[in-house]
């Protein structure tokens, strides 16, 4: 994009507004948009529709009866010309995911360590010490795409997406890495599975990773995956 | 849910039909899509002519191939596609409410034209909401008859309320709400998002020249083909995506995203699709021709109220 003053209010359709708070994809992002987030739901309150954050945006729906487009834009102007970044961010727990790293949960691990120079072991070593954040939940419900991933790990998606991916496979692709919550299409680099429910339509809150959330992946060994309730049936086809 | 009854059983079950409420919302933020009834206008006359308020489930039946029979006596109405339908043998009239008697037969064929009927029953189909909803969402397995995302399947009985036998009010659709789906449509298109970077000529383009329905078309999103849109962005950062949001991956083939589109998505965008238009576009089988119009955000509000308006009126 051209240079463009931020934060920017764009048309969203006639029930929408977009604001693009950031042009580039940082941690630092996080405060402002939760924030961001947190004041909407206090001014928009019933008038609100729907919240989609992302990365460096969020996208706000709301409700055509109690607000006209402009009314939303005044609002929307006001609660940025207020805007303090969350701070609680730092204070946020950490989410803790138990994960089974083998080749035959993650047909990727292999060429990743192949890939980075390293052993299988070193690459779950490198996946696991990192405390990641999640940026966006999008693609699945629950699915939370989460960074930063060690640039040694760094793997481009695969050319052909799976037309199965099963629940719980934890994979990368750039340097995002997520966790499937449900089977699906896919095409990330699987390196393992994990056995935490992502996402369960009959619980409270429905998705366990929200944005903002910090996360790590927790490396066990197949039995401890098993006894956690973790399937370790194959997958069913070759990438 | 104690007054609920058997009200149709599904002899033979067509490619897809889904319960539809007017979605799911609220939840969007985890990655859970909205659903709801891909033709809007067809979806709430129905329900107007059964009686119903605003946002009663009704049945999506795409393309036809099912077949339903009456558990108990129902008011019914079916708006939307002609899918060649008849009760018992003869024709079942449609935009318009129709008593049914136990044991009678409904059959939705084949499109005679459109592609999504929508059937409601008084005091609409019944269903435990998931999430706030029972909008039926086959990928995310969430809502429908079953509450896990089910099209129905033969033996699927679908419950109504005690008021789905009132009488038939003689409640007819008037002339100018029935879309003449053999017409090529003006989808309006509200401009914004990237639109300003694409180049001059493909802008002219997408306004001038016709487009046509591709087969990879759902209710995730519909492709169209015609001519190749270029712009100075390929992949931009994922950001939130509304209903009807037009965006144009790097072979510049727009595509309009639906109701079950991915909450996010990555792609440049034109704008978005009216929720009028969207409707009219999902009654689209592939290779029919459309074109785009741009109108303002107000213009389509506009729109939309008169629309609602009129569905509205005292059944």
């Amino acid at each position: 994009m051209s240079a463009v003053t931020l934060p920017r209010l764009e048309s969203a359709g006639m029930n929408g507004w977009l604001v693009r708070l950031f042009d580039a994809i940082d941690e630092s992002n996080m405060p402002w948009i939760l924030a961001l987030v947190r004041d909407c739901e206090a001014t928009f309150g019933d008038a609100l529709v729907d919240l989609v954050s992302s990365y460096t945006t969020l996208l706000v729906v709301f409700d055509i009866d109690r607000l006209t487009p402009v009314q939303a834009r005044r609002q929307l102007q006001r609660v940025l010309a207020s805007l303090e970044p969350d701070q609680q961010l730092e204070h946020a727990e950490i989410q803790e995911l138990p994960t089974w790293y083998d080749p035959s949960v993650g047909p990727e691990l292999e060429r990743l360590a192949e890939q980075a120079g390293m052993s299988c072991a070193d690459v779950v070593e490198c996946h696991s010490s990192v405390t990641y954040q999640v940026y966006a939940l999008g693609f699945a419900p629950g699915f939370a795409f989460m960074g930063s991933v060690d640039e040694r790990l760094e793997m481009s998606r695969l050319e052909t997406p799976r037309k199965r991916v099963p629940a719980g496979s934890v994979g990368i692709t750039g340097r995002q890495t997520a966790a499937y919550p449900m089977a699906s299409p896919g095409g990330w680099n699987l390196i393992g599975r994990t056995a935490a429910i992502l996402f369960d339509r009959k619980r409270e809150g429905f998705s366990l990773l929200r944005v903002g959330d910090r996360v790590r992946f927790v490396p066990v060994l197949q039995e401890e995956f098993v006894r956690l309730g973790g399937s370790t049936a194959a997958m069913e086809e070759a990438p | 849910m104690s007054h609920d009854a058997p009200g149709l059983r599904v002899l033979r079950a067509g490619p897809l039909a889904l319960l539809q409420d007017e979605g799911r919302f609220g939840v969007r933020r985890l990655g859970v899509t909205q659903g709801g009834p891909a033709d809007i206008h067809a979806w709430a006359w129905a329900n107007r002519l059964a009686g119903n308020v605003w946002g009663a489930a009704a049945l999506e039946v795409t393309f036809g191939g099912l077949v339903l029979k009456a558990e108990r006596d129902l008011r019914l109405a079916v708006c939307g596609a002609d899918l060649n339908a008849t009760l018992d043998d003869a024709a079942l009239p449609l935009w318009r409410d129709v008593s049914v008697r136990r044991g009678q037969v409904l059959r939705f064929q084949q499109p005679v034209s459109g592609l999504r009927a929508y059937l409601a029953v008084a005091g609409g189909f019944q269903a435990v909401p998931v999430m706030g909803s029972v909008a039926c969402v086959v990928r995310e397995q969430l809502g429908g008859h079953d509450g896990n995302g089910s099209s129905l399947a033969e033996g699927d009985v679908l419950m109504v309320s005690q008021s789905a036998a009132r009488r038939s009010g003689n409640q007819q659709a008037p002339a100018t709400a029935r879309p003449d789906y053999g017409v090529v449509p003006a989808l309006a298109l509200i401009p914004g998002a990237q639109i300003a970077e694409f180049d001059g000529a493909s802008l002219y383009a997408a306004f001038h020249q016709p487009w046509r329905v591709d087969d990879r078309a759902d209710r995730m999103g519909v492709r169209l083909c015609g001519p190749v849109l270029r712009c100075n962005l390929t992949r931009m950062i994922s950001e939130g995506l509304g209903l009807g949001a037009v965006q144009v991956p790097s072979d510049g083939q727009p595509i309009a995203l639906l109701n079950d589109r991915q909450t996010i998505g990555g792609y440049p965008r034109l704008g978005a699709l009216t929720p009028l238009a969207c409707a009219r576009l999902a009654q689209c089988l592939p290779g029919a021709g459309i074109r785009l119009k741009a109108v303002s955000a107000e213009a389509a509000l506009a729109d939309y109220r008169r629309f609602m308006a009129s569905v509205a009126k005292e059944a």
